[in-house]
């Protein structure tokens, strides 16, 4: 067992982990943080994405051990990102409800969380680099188009709120 | 769901560290970096490593030192985000950010490094499965079988080479320092590899690869190009790097072009130095050198799209970089 601490969402957190345990297993099964979801744990759908020390990830390729002193951000911490009234949504967030970009719902923490990286880096991305930006997240629904709306949406809001 | 077995994670402060935790566990240990081949493979019982050797820790690993005048030493755990963001490598070498930024998803760029790039394991449809999947058909000869699925007659395995930074490296004519127990060696970026699915590279047990020196941008413009099924991301069918030196004339001083993607190695096409050093750039000579990647590709069935497309599109891809970097129409 290796205890390890970091920060989620703010909070700081320790936990005892084994060496194969993942950053995703640690979120899901020891803190209850289950909004980042395991899809294909292979790095490529992005469904656990989580911004570590403030840059997207997949949770599941990161070994839990690896994010000792690292600050940690998932989809239940984005909206305190963003400096609303208390309990308010993250303006993506709100976007994604508003244009109706969601339909099972799978995908949608790990998209939230790459947008939001997104529009914190660029608030106002051209097409490409929207599309880039999400090229890790895997939609099975193919809902594609709601779901750039959505992102355009809220990078018009967040732009005017500036 | 996959889990990862269990393992034991050391990580070292320093390279001496690493080298010398890397030596006392001998082929049970494997290095790690980013871990984004590595942690795949774990899970599909690809890689069985009992002693795991982490990277992530050896800042000197991270560093990038140098100007594009003088030439930039890139440390080997730089990550592919990094690479397409440092500003020495922006302004003098195009075909590593062109190179890094088509490699995998935002995600994975943000923790897999171009050392991991640079060894990431060779792909085939018969190998890069789950356990179950393997020993269903009867294991290949890449993991603990006899046979190559590929073509049951091949006395070795046929994977493919997967990097994109490898074509790129060796069309910047990059050098490659790697350090181990006995000491430190540096090579030319073309002789880490070998043209064979399983012992693709020259690095030796122990050896850690350290850093990637360019050599001076001073004069030359490069570009990668790269064949894939999805633009979001794919790993490459065919990726063609080209580096070019043109005089003050117009001519062309010195050229490397290099292919990846479809054989076991990336490989230099010689012959297309050869014949256009010294040259003005012509039609002709352009569509004399593309037809050498026709004959250099050796695509076989053993990845995604069938081998004979993958195989003509080498000319087209060598004639586009080419005719991209010498401003003539694509
Ligand atoms: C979904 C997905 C898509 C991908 N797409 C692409 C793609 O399009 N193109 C591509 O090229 N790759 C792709 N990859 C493979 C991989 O992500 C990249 O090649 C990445 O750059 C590997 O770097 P890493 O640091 O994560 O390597 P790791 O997984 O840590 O290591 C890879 C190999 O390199 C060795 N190694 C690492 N560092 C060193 C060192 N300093 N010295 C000696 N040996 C070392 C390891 O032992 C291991 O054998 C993809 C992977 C996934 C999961
Ligand atoms: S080329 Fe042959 S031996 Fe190599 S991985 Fe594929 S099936 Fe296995």
């Amino acid at each position: 067992m290796i205890l390890v601490s970091f920060e989620v969402n703010g909070t700081a957190v320790r936990v005892e982990v084994e060496p194969q345990d993942t950053l995703l297993d640690v979120l899901r099964q020891s803190l209850g943080l289950l909004g980042s979801k395991e899809g294909c744990a292979e790095g490529e759908c992005g469904a656990c994405t989580v911004l570590l020390d403030g840059l997207p990830v997949t949770a599941c390729l990161v070994l839990a051990a690896k994010v000792e002193g690292c600050s940690v951000t998932t989809i239940e911490g984005v909206a305190s990102m963003w400096k609303g009234e208390e309990g308010a949504l993250h303006p993506v967030q709100e976007a994604f409800i508003d244009v109706g970009a969601v339909q099972c719902g799978y995908c949608i923490p790990g998209m939230i969380v790459s947008a939001v990286s997104l529009l914190e880096r660029d608030p106002s991305p051209d097409e490409k680099t929207l599309r880039q930006a999400l090229a890790g997240n895997f939609c099975r629904c193919t809902g594609y188009n709601k779901i750039f709306e959505a992102v355009r949406r809220a990078a018009n809001r967040m732009g005017g709120d500036l | 769901m996959l889990r990862l077995p269990p393992f034991r994670y050391l990580s070292p402060r320093s390279l001496e560290e690493a080298v010398s935790m890397l030596a006392d566990h001998g082929p049970e240990a494997m290095l790690v970096a980013g871990g984004t081949d590595v942690y795949p493979k774990m899970r599909r019982r690809q890689f069985e490593p009992k002693v795991l050797v982490g990277l992530a820790r050896v800042g000197s690993l991270r560093e990038v030192r140098g100007t594009p005048t003088e030439g930039v030493s890139i440390g080997a755990g730089v990550t592919l985000t990094q690479l397409t963001r440092q500003a020495e490598i922006v302004t003098g070498y195009s075909g590593v950010v062109e190179g890094a930024e088509v490699i995998s998803t935002p995600q994975l760029r943000n923790m897999g490094t171009i050392g991991g790039n640079l060894l990431v394991d060779t792909r085939c449809t018969y190998y890069d499965q789950t356990y179950q999947w393997r020993k269903s058909i009867d294991f290949c000869m890449k993991k603990e079988g006899s046979t190559c699925w590929v073509a049951p007659g091949s006395p070795r395995c046929l994977a493919v080479t997967s990097t994109d930074l490898a074509p790129v490296m060796m069309s910047l004519g990059a050098r490659l320092r790697f350090v181990g127990p006995e000491g430190e060696r540096v090579l030319d970026a073309a002789d880490l590899y070998r043209e064979d699915g399983i012992h693709y590279h020259t690095r030796q047990p122990g050896e850690i690869l350290a850093e990637i020196l360019l050599p001076s941008a001073e004069g030359w413009s490069s570009t990668y190009r790269k064949l894939r099924r999805r633009e979001a991301f794919d790993f490459p069918l065919l990726g063609v790097a080209v580096g070019l030196r043109t005089g003050a004339g117009g001519e062309i001083e010195d050229v490397r072009i290099a292919i990846g993607g479809v054989g076991s190695a990336p490989q230099l096409i010689e012959e297309a130095t050869e014949i256009l050093c010294g040259k003005q750039p012509s039609e002709e000579l352009i569509e004399k050198v593309a037809s050498m990647a026709f004959r250099s590709s050796k695509a076989l069935d053993n990845t995604d799209l069938i081998p004979i497309y993958r195989k003509k599109m080498a000319p087209v891809f060598v004639r586009r970089a080419l005719r991209g970097l010498l401003g003539l129409s694509p």
